[in-house]
């Protein structure tokens, strides 16, 4: 059984979302330091969304995120949104090897994202995007 | 989150309790910031009651050691552990940083 839960895109209601995937992930099981790895990746996904999914609308609209085990191995968070169309998976990977200085600021979220996932898919279906996140049960 | 001061040995160390992430890293930039604007250059955060940390909170600590180096200040980083760490091993922030594992061993550095 999926849980679901949808709420508008915006800062006020990342807690909420975050909360409730974790409180998902816990519940099925995943020891803490997978949660907390969860966690980041949701947060990276659901700012994404946030900022720019719905800027060129002038209103914001809504986030809305499914989460459970698809079949008894893999635990997936589908996160879904009507804005513009945004393939997370095109993103290049950020140079995390330079000083401070030259070090540029942002792109790490999508990044963590795909490292702390075990899958991350992207879909456009019907003018929605919709976002992948995959957990290997342990 | 909650962002605690004190000053010993001529550095400020900071202290951040919860979460560190897209909700509550515009706070810390603003603490950050007032203590960089009223003159403070070398810095310890202690990370040791911090439980979570996001790309946001990456953000928000790169742009104050920016800010910092551009001053000729410094930064140091205290108490990483768990997903904190984690994260700082993945994004290469560990490499970039100096981090000690005690506030006694980083102000021993300074």
């Amino acid at each position: 059984m999926m849980s679901r839960i949808l709420a508008p895109a915006q800062l006020e209601n990342l807690e909420e979302l975050v909360e409730f995937v974790s409180h998902c992930a816990r519940e099925k099981g995943f020891e803490q330091k997978r949660v907390s790895e969860i966690e980041i990746a949701a947060e990276e996904a659901f700012v994404n969304i946030i900022n720019y999914a719905y800027r060129h609308m002038g209103s914001a609209g809504d986030i809305e995120v499914q989460c459970g085990f698809e079949d008894s191995e893999r635990f997936i968070i589908e996160i879904t949104d009507s804005g513009i169309p945004f393939n997370v998976l095109n993103v290049a990977e950020p140079d995390i090897s330079s000083d401070v200085s030259h070090r540029k600021i942002g792109g790490l979220g999508i990044f963590f994202m795909k490292k702390l996932m075990d899958e991350v898919c992207y879909k456009y279906i019907e003018g929605k995007n919709v976002l992948t996140l995959v957990v290997n049960k342990a | 989150m909650e962002i605690g001061t004190k000053e010993k040995s001529n550095a400020i160390i900071i202290s951040v309790q919860g979460r560190l992430d897209a909700a509550t890293s515009p706070q810390f930039d603003k603490a950050f910031s007032e203590l960089i604007s009223k003159g403070s250059r070398t810095f310890l955060l202690n990370m040791g009651d911090l439980e979570y940390i996001s790309s946001a909170g990456l953000r928000s600590i790169l742009a104050a050691a920016k800010q910092l180096k551009e001053k000729q200040g410094t930064i140091f980083f205290v108490g990483l552990r768990g997903p904190v760490e984690e994260v700082f091993k993945i994004s290469g922030f560990y490499s970039i940083f100096q981090i000690f594992d005690t506030e006694e061993d980083a102000l021993a550095h300074m």
